[in-house]
């Protein structure tokens, strides 16, 4: 057995400690656990998203369970970067783990400007885009469902930072490779996925559907083979690397994120039932790796011995 | 907020559907408040049902709380079928607590079904304040109605097989009509209509009045973004209910 594993992973010039992160939306803004989270266990945080101004969100319901997940419409509800930067940040910077904040835009102008205002200050690592946003220009299509768009937004982000860009793909389309090469041509460092799966709930006993927007979407365990699936479909189409998300809620669902091609993980609703979830994960990797003798927690990733049949591929290249 | 485990050391079946857990715990004993909640974790090995459920803690004594629970789904169904000796991952306490201050003298609990369940703790926490508590129950019939460790209890049914026949906000009405009303306070937990009735009374008399919400949770310690509550002030939007209450003042609130 090895004494240890080296677990490091680099994006650019920033070092994360780990490869285990939180994700977006499912752990507030990470200042909220501080009495009980050990954070120098975890690769980062990653923040809800950020928006230029203010968002009070969807009406309730907007979260309710379903088989083994959540259905949620929270609507990117957030503080506004303003807000962020001066009751979030200073907080943030004493935690001791790296902070990508998550940005949500209506328009490609939005994404740059609070791009550039976090760029202002200390205490930001990386930006995750999510792109899973309604472009209001665009009469309300996702950004995330187009290539076109994706490249615009990335190569706009790219040119007005030296960070880290993550760019967070929907799994709502028909071929989300073609996303993925868009923004890695564009030059993000990475690409992180699954965002949710749209589904839909009804009480029967009042005929309505359980959330007030009627649709939302779909997180949790319940979604981890298809984000598997996506996260191994994406990992042979680009060379940057993957996060895979989707469902992770022990040490060998992120293994099996690893093998199948993520570089690194996000835990998501999981940290609802345990809020300490995510570092049980890190703990756990690190002694799978210490058992197998493996040096490094990078020599697992990509690593399944999966013959996948030549026809397949071509339908995905 | 603490993240542990709890023993169950004692159970107490008062109906079909209604349950006392006594849960040992003294990590959450020692911080917990009248209006506190605990979310538990009624599965651990399993992820059916995957989120935790949120009971109010309904009484402390030394190292233990009890939790009133009623049994409506799956997941209230798998707590009621533990048994003593069976241990509970809990996180907690959580929320707000009760506000108690130097505003009244009198305080008016108002209770619908299983919304009793934080009125023990806070009648104990009342009464070493030195307040008077005056009780008011409702339940839809007799075996529902729970008024372990209340005081001065006024309870009413809905079918009458016990005390006022009707709702617990039409006993509530008939009393204040011939009371002196000076330095009152009610607190209220209960089905929203039950506190909407309440919200016109207590308007119209011009009473304050804390409620006790019971909003589905997915986390219950604010990370979720899912428990909203509306407030009046629309400057203000949305406040957590899990984090900026389970208690508001009636009057700050849409409900
Ligand atoms: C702060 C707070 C304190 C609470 N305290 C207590 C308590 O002390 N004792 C107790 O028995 N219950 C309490 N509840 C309600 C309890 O949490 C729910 O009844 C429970 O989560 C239902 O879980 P289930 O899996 O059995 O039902 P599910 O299968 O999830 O749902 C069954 C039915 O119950 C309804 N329901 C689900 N959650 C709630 C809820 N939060 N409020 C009302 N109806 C709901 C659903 O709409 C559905 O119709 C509290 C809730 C909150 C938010
Ligand atoms: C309540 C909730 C809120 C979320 N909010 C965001 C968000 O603001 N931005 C974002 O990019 N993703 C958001 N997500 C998506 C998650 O980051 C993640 O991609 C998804 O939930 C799948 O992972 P999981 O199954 O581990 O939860 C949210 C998810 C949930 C459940
Ligand atoms: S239940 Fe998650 S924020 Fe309140």
């Amino acid at each position: 057995m090895l004494n240890t594993t080296r677990t490091t992973f680099k994006l650019r010039n920033v070092e994360f400690r780990n490869r285990v992160f939180v994700a977006s939306g499912t752990f507030g803004y990470g200042d909220e656990v501080r009495n009980i989270f050990p954070y120098e266990k975890l690769g980062g945080i990653i923040t809800k998203s950020l928006s230029l101004k203010p968002r009070a969100g969807n009406p309730p319901p907007r979260i309710v369970e379903t088989s083994s997940g959540v259905l949620n419409s929270i609507g990117l509800a957030n503080i506004g970067v303003e807000a962020f930067i001066h009751a979030k940040l200073p907080v943030l910077r004493t935690l001791n783990t790296s902070i990508i904040t998550n940005i949500a835009a209506s328009s490609v102008d939005e994404y740059c400007a609070v791009l550039e205002r976090l760029e202002s200050v200390n205490g930001v690592h990386a930006y995750e885009i999510n792109v899973s946003c309604p472009n209001v220009k665009e009469g309300g299509l996702n950004f995330g469902t187009s290539a076109t768009m994706v490249a615009t937004i990335t190569k706009e982000l790219r040119r007005r930072t030296e960070k880290p860009l993550i760019v967070k793909l929907t799994p709502n389309v028909t071929h989300i490779a073609d996303i993925a090469r868009a923004a890695a041509h564009e030059g993000a460092d990475a690409v992180s996925l699954i965002n949710t799966l749209i589904g839909m709930a009804i009480d029967v006993h009042t005929r309505r559907a359980k959330l007030s927007t009627v649709t939302g979407g779909v997180s949790g365990p319940a979604i981890k083979p298809i984000a598997l699936a996506k996260v191994f479909e994406v990992s042979k189409a680009v060379s940057i690397p993957v996060f895979g998300i989707g469902g992770i809620a022990t040490v060998h669902d992120a293994l099996e994120f690893l093998l199948a091609g993520a570089s690194a993980i996000q835990v998501g609703t999981m940290n609802f039932v345990d809020p300490l979830i995510a570092v049980r994960i890190a703990d756990g990797i690190d002694e799978y790796c210490r058992i197998n003798n493996i040096e490094d927690v990078g020599m697992l990733v990509g690593s399944v011995n999966a013959n996948l049949s030549n026809s397949i591929l071509q339908t995905w290249l | 907020m603490l993240s542990t485990t709890a023993h169950i050391i004692g159970k107490n079946k008062i109906s079909e559907t209604l349950y006392i857990l006594m849960l040992e715990c003294p990590a959450i004993t020692r911080s917990a408040k009248a209006g506190q909640f605990v979310m538990i974790r009624v599965n651990s090995h399993s992820i059916e049902p995957l989120l935790r459920r949120p009971f109010s803690i309904s009484w402390i004594d030394g190292d233990y709380f009890e939790i009133l629970l009623q049994v409506v789904g799956g997941g209230t169904r798998k707590l009621s079928e533990k048994d003593i000796g069976d241990e509970v991952e809990v996180l907690g306490p959580l929320g707000n607590s009760f506000r108690i201050d130097n505003t009244f003298e009198t305080a008016i609990l108002v209770a619908g079904g299983v919304g009793v369940a934080p009125f023990p703790i806070l009648t104990k926490e009342l009464r070493e304040r030195g307040k008077e508590v005056q009780t008011f129950i409702g339940a839809r019939t007799k075996s529902q109605l729970y008024t372990q460790h209340l005081v001065n209890c006024s309870v009413s049914t809905d079918d009458g097989t016990e005390g006022f026949h009707g709702t617990v906000v039409d006993n509530v009405r008939a009393y204040l009509e011939n009371t002196e009303m000076q330095k009152l306070k009610l607190f209220a937990c209960g089905p929203t209509p039950m506190l909407k009735a309440l919200g016109v009374l207590v308007h119209h008399k011009k009473l304050n009045c804390e409620v006790s919400l019971e909003t589905e949770m997915a986390c219950g310690f604010g990370i979720c973004q899912g428990c909203v509550v509306q407030l009046k002030d629309s400057n203000k939007g949305y406040a957590l209910a899990c984090k900026d209450g389970p208690n508001f003042f009636i009057d700050e609130i849409v409900l």
